[in-house]
């Protein structure tokens, strides 16, 4: 197989096994060009991108925009804070707007989850969800899996613990579907109240205790508490949460064995990872930068590459 | 029209012979390098590669490259699976003999320089081709070193097998679709 099942990447539940694994080998081409001399190739530079952000991001953005780049794409930077959003314009008005300007693929982050699906069913470019509020962040579990692969292999069977704030984390949902269908075996771990009702049902184990947790997993990929998101208190403080769930160097050196840490950044140093452990050599967080580009790169290759196809 | 053998699995080890002689009497060892392109000059190129090393006792530094994402065919043409590329070496003012199967409008091969020319400036590229379909050419691409030429319509199909992978080395004219 060598074409994508999807038009859009909206989330990870959408995509099937065959998309993921040509997703990933077609972005170990890409680390290969990214890591040349000259780290552009000409294949899409007769499309038009519109990144349209309307909720912050660094890392994110600025990963989509060099795989846009380095693929020749034309760019279009869009941020709400500085935009007609302010002035009380609708989502399909402002994307419609812009797809008046002849844009092929729509990479949007938004705050309200569903935003890349609504869209999806109303306009005609290829949409990428690089986020949608507490739902999906499919780019973000693909660059994941690609940088566990090429750490520990391949991921079936594989222990990958999911650690800290479960609840408010897009990312978590996205490895959730996407190691489970890479046939990894998969932990979550937090406290009660970050953990949200149910998710057993998705086929994943639930700790509360994260020493054995780490003891168990093989990869132990440690989420953001975002505060941002939390408007009750889940946890009395982030000393106290840094002191249960935080990975630090002495929790580490208690285990028996050697395990991969990854973290989807931005990282709250000190409070669920110390920057002992983060800037170690168990810790792969830079590369999980690095792999972004690539995975991107081939999430966009591949979904143009789709619409010839079905022309 | 039915498929047809071009060259046999005899006729092909001879050409590859040829072709290494030709090369070996003509190029600069200590400055030259052999890429294969993917993904089936790759396996042209390994067996050349392979005879001048018999021959000569020489090994000459060995690559493959890709030109996915160099070609300018991409949403127009079939969509493709991009392979591997391997060069662990500096092209940079080296001689590249570039190497694939079957030579025919020449864009595969101006997508293969493209994706050179993202490793450096070499001194000189030159082509070696096992099959030159010399009247399809779009554009003014022209092999150095040939092991046959065809003249065909443009419909037929030319294929160079291999053992390893099609089970038998041959060069089949393969029957248009009507």
């Amino acid at each position: 197989m060598n074409q994508l099942s999807s038009k859009h990447v909206i989330g990870i539940e959408h995509l099937n096994v065959d998309d993921i694994q040509l997703i990933l080998k077609t972005a170990t081409q890409f680390k290969d060009i990214i890591n040349r001399p000259i780290k552009k190739v000409p294949t899409l530079r007769d499309i038009t991108v519109a990144n349209l952000f309307f909720e912050n991001s660094t890392r994110t953005r600025i990963s989509f925009e060099l795989a846009q780049k380095r693929l020749s794409a034309d760019i279009i930077n869009f941020s709400s804070s500085s935009s007609s959003v302010k002035k009380g314009e609708t989502l399909l008005d402002t994307v419609n707007n812009i797809l008046s300007m002849k844009v092929d693929m729509i990479v949007m982050r938004h705050s309200s989850p569903g935003a890349a699906h609504y869209l999806s069913e109303r306009i005609g470019a290829h949409i990428v969800n690089a986020g949608d509020g507490t739902h999906e962040h499919p780019t973000q579990a693909l660059l994941d899996a690609y940088s566990m692969q090429e750490k520990i292999g391949d991921l079936k069977g594989k222990k990958i613990a999911i650690i800290g704030d479960i609840m408010h984390s897009r990312v978590a949902l996205s490895n959730i579907f996407c190691l489970k269908k890479l046939g990894a075996d998969v932990a979550l771990c937090g406290p009660s109240t970050l953990i949200p009702k149910h998710i057993e049902a998705l086929g994943v184990h639930i700790s509360h205790n994260v020493d054995e947790t780490l003891q168990w997993c093989e990869v132990a990929n440690v989420l953001r508490i975002q505060l941002e998101r939390q408007n009750t208190k889940y946890f009395p403080s982030l000393r106290e949460y840094a002191l249960y769930f935080g990975l630090n160097k002495q929790r580490l050196e208690k285990l028996q064995k050697e395990i991969v840490i990854m973290h989807p950044g931005p990282i709250n140093r000190g409070v669920e990872i110390t920057s002992d452990v983060a800037d170690s050599e168990h810790s792969i967080i830079l590369d999980q930068v690095e792999n972004g580009v690539a995975v991107r790169m081939a999430v966009m290759y591949l979904l143009v590459n789709k619409q010839q196809a079905d022309n | 029209m039915s498929d047809t053998i071009l060259l046999n699995g005899k006729q092909i080890q001879l050409t590859i012979e040829r072709l290494s002689r030709e090369v070996i009497e003509s190029i600069n060892f200590q400055n030259t390098v052999i890429i294969g392109v993917q993904p089936r000059g790759v396996l042209l190129a390994e067996k050349i590669h392979q005879k001048i090393l018999e021959l000569t006792k020489i090994d000459i530094p060995f690559g493959k490259i890709d030109t996915t994402f160099h070609r300018d065919d991409f949403r127009r043409g079939k969509s493709l699976n991009a392979k591997v590329t391997e060069i662990d070496f500096l092209i940079e003012e080296k001689n590249v003999l570039l190497m694939d199967d079957v030579l025919f409008t020449g864009r595969t091969i101006r997508a293969a320089l493209d994706a050179l020319l993202s490793f450096g400036r070499p001194h000189k590229i030159e082509l070696l081709v096992l099959i030159d379909r010399r009247f399809n050419r779009e554009l003014p691409i022209q092999p150095d070193f040939m092991g046959d030429v065809v003249d065909t319509i443009e419909k037929v199909d030319v294929e160079v097998q291999w053992a390893e992978k099609d089970g038998e080395d041959r060069v089949v004219f393969i029957k248009a679709k009507e």
